[in-house]
């Protein structure tokens, strides 16, 4: 009896002094009145070499301004979506959001991120892309700093095309989508295919290759928007389904795969291009094997070279106590020494044009591609349609999958984009 | 007869076998990928073991992520919450199986719906109860979630264990001149600890891989638990650093896997037989 009773006893005892020992984070948040003023800024970097550059941004900026600390949380991709809305709904926000331009507009909408128009200083103004101000500018207010851009390029097999004799075009003399096409039949053997195109989840990739033949995907009437599938809507469609069933130079068991997938097809000379976003190079030098000799092809031109500038960005949050001070903060994380970090560390475009001629940047390899393609990146239709990220979801990319698998052909598609994607739309416009 | 027999018993093991392959293989293939260098994974073919085995994913993993806090973190919350749940779901499974009454009935029904609602229906009103009760970001706010999450599975499967013990047990033991208390302790409790054993098992293991609620009512870097850290290798695009996200999983099961492997002998059935002659 008396042991069951100490059993009992002990373990009770030991929940009260976990609980008693458990943590709070209640040391964060702002300082009092007399102390400093403590900045929350949430990161999503994800490569290391990013994360370091982040944290080595910060330590500096607190050791030269001790009236305000700045702490850094680290955020992740894959949840921030579900952690952010429930922060802003429930106050908890942190004061800096690192996201993405297309999710601003929901989110001034809902009051979360502050209109930081008349906080920007001039020199950042001044220095960042007129394009990715675009993104992120809604009925003319500002609402975050763009400071990272991608573009799609193609990344090549270079043993491969040598072997067919194939030259790489200049950042300025770009190939044309029939001169890729050509290419890729070229290259495409038993062994290989000529080109790889990966089309999980392939909305925002489509619209943005559409752009190149002038498709917008919406229009919009007495502010209200609804989406369209004309022949420029089709065009960049009915290529890549082409060269997947008709040439068949572009191999159908890629369209299901996303991220690193295509890498292991790729090292093997299974595929000889491979589109994806500038910022894959990293993935490529991390896993190539030894010897493997790749290069970067410049984005492909059809009525021109336009893509869609979706930035990541940084928001100040509606609740935060002391805007100014996170501006002072963004003014200096995005300087364009900052910026060139950053970019350096997620092997992407700095918004700012100085970053840009950053030899930190300019010696990394392709950067000639690189930098000319933050030159055509401007605002999108899409990015300005309330409403869009649902129609993305629910019928875009379902849909656009279901085409690129030959289920469903090009008219049907245009009308599930156009009738079904319409109801949604409907609802955001009342 | 005795020919198909003879077949039969090798084809029961061959499926066995199929079987345990199929459930191990993830565990197998996690292990193989911790330990590969980067080129070995984007290999076309593939293979189980490394060709060039590295610990450098292990190095990677601790020197990127702070996993060691993680973990004790995560042993902390799921240790604690395992305890109060069971020391909470005992006594009142106990009533719930031998008090009959309507109170009973209609606790019980509420604990099965309880099991009904998803966690996104009641994250953002749960999230601000907590803060509005000053238990944001703080770890005892993550255990009571996690405690009142776990007790209604617990509960009802202490319940059953609770109705499993014949109570001419108790009542043999009452006619002997045992008191209520004393039953409880010297009958009951040690026919019930296989049920106490899978009911912390269950509460532990929810809390141990639990990602939604840690990821809305935690903030703090220091306070995080292993889940929301492994989450971190992910990045856009789907893309993940595979090495150390595989060597970080592998670390992060391992504590799991102690914890079973302690409590497991306790988990058996049959400790009823022969008790009662029917």
């Amino acid at each position: 009896m008396r042991r069951a009773a100490t059993i009992v006893s002990a373990a009770v005892v030991s929940a009260g002094l976990v609980l008693a020992g458990c943590g709070s984070g209640d040391g964060a948040g702002t300082g009092g009145d007399d102390g400093p003023v403590t900045l929350t800024f949430q990161s999503l970097a994800f490569q290391p070499e990013s994360i370091a550059a982040n944290q080595q941004i910060i330590e500096q900026w607190n050791a030269d301004n001790p009236d305000i600390q700045v702490e850094y949380l680290q955020g992740d991709w894959a949840s921030v979506q579900d952690q952010l809305v429930t922060a802003f709904e429930g106050g908890t926000a942190p004061d800096l959001v690192h996201y993405e331009s297309s999710y601003l507009q929901d989110f001034a909408d809902r009051g979360w991120i502050l209109d930081i128009t008349d906080l920007v200083p001039e020199a950042m103004t001044d220095d960042i892309l007129d394009g990715a101000w675009e993104a992120v500018t809604f009925d003319d207010a500002v609402y975050a700093v763009p400071f990272l851009l991608d573009a799609q390029v193609i990344f090549a097999n270079k043993a491969l095309l040598d072997a067919a004799g194939v030259e790489v075009p200049a950042p300025d003399d770009p190939w044309s989508w029939d001169e890729f096409a050509e290419v890729s039949k070229q290259l495409t053997d038993a062994d290989t295919f000529g080109v790889a195109w990966t089309l999980k989840d392939p909305a925002n990739r489509m619209l943005n290759l559409a752009l190149n033949f002038g498709g917008g995907f919406f229009e919009e009437s007495d502010g209200a928007s609804s989406a369209i599938f004309g022949d420029p809507e089709k065009e960049a469609f009915q290529r890549i389904y082409d060269q997947l069933y008709v040439d068949k130079s572009a191999a159908t068991d890629a369209i299901g795969m996303g991220g690193s997938d295509p890498l292991p097809g790729f090292f093997a000379g299974q595929y000889a291009m491979l589109p994806k976003g500038i910022w894959f190079r990293q993935q490529i030098i991390d896993q190539a094997p030894e010897g493997f000799e790749w290069v970067t092809i410049p984005a492909l031109a059809g009525d021109s070279q336009a893509q869609a500038a979706a930035p990541q960005t940084v928001s100040v949050a509606a609740e935060s106590e002391h805007p100014e001070e996170a501006m002072a903060f963004l003014e200096y994380m995005l300087n364009p020494e900052n910026q060139a970090l950053l970019a350096k560390g997620d092997w992407m475009i700095p918004a700012s044009s100085a970053a840009a001629e950053d030899p930190v940047l300019t010696e990394t390899p392709d950067w000639p591609v690189a930098a000319a393609s933050g030159t055509f990146l401007e605002q999108a239709p899409f990015q300005r349609v309330r409403g869009y990220e649902e129609w993305k979801n629910k019928v875009a990319n379902p849909s656009i999958e279901e085409f690129f698998a030959n289920a469903i052909s090009l008219d049907e598609l245009g009308t599930r984009l156009t009738e079904d994607g319409n109801e949604i739309l409907e609802r955001y416009n009342r | 007869m005795r020919g198909f027999r003879t077949l039969a018993t090798p084809a029961k093991y061959l499926a066995l076998v199929a079987y345990l392959v199929f459930l191990a293989f993830p565990l197998l293939w996690l292990i193989s990928t911790a330990f590969k260098p980067p080129q070995e994974m984007a290999l076309i073919d593939p293979t189980i073991i490394p060709a060039d085995p590295t610990l450098d994913n292990f190095r990677l993993a601790f020197e990127q992520q702070p996993l060691a806090r993680a973990l004790l973190n995560t042993l902390v919350i799921a240790g604690t919450s395992a305890l109060v749940t069971v020391l909470l779901s005992i006594p009142a499974a106990y009533v719930m199986a031998r008090y009959r009454s309507v109170v009973s009935r209609m606790t019980a029904l509420w604990v099965l719906l309880s099991q009904m609602f998803p966690f996104i229906l009641v994250i953002i009103p749960l999230f601000l109860l907590l803060r509005d009760a000053g238990l944001y970001d703080t770890q005892l706010g993550l255990i009571i979630v996690y405690v009142v999450w776990s007790m209604p599975f617990a509960l009802w499967m202490l319940r059953s264990y609770v109705v499993g013990i014949p109570v001419e047990l108790e009542e043999a033991a009452a006619m002997d001149g045992a008191g209520k208390l004393r039953t409880l302790k010297d009958i009951v409790a040690p026919l019930l600890v296989p049920g106490v054993v899978a009911a912390a098992l269950f509460a532990f293991v929810s809390a141990w891989n639990e990602f939604l609620f840690a990821l809305v009512l935690l903030r703090t870097p220091e306070l995080q638990t292993i889940s929301l850290t492994l989450v971190k290798f992910i990045g856009a695009e789907g893309v993940a650093r595979l090495g150390p996200l595989a060597a970080a999983a592998l670390v992060a099961t391992i504590p799991s896997l102690v914890f079973f492997a302690i409590i497991q002998r306790r988990l058996v059935g049959g400790m009823l037989g022969g008790a009662v002659k029917s």
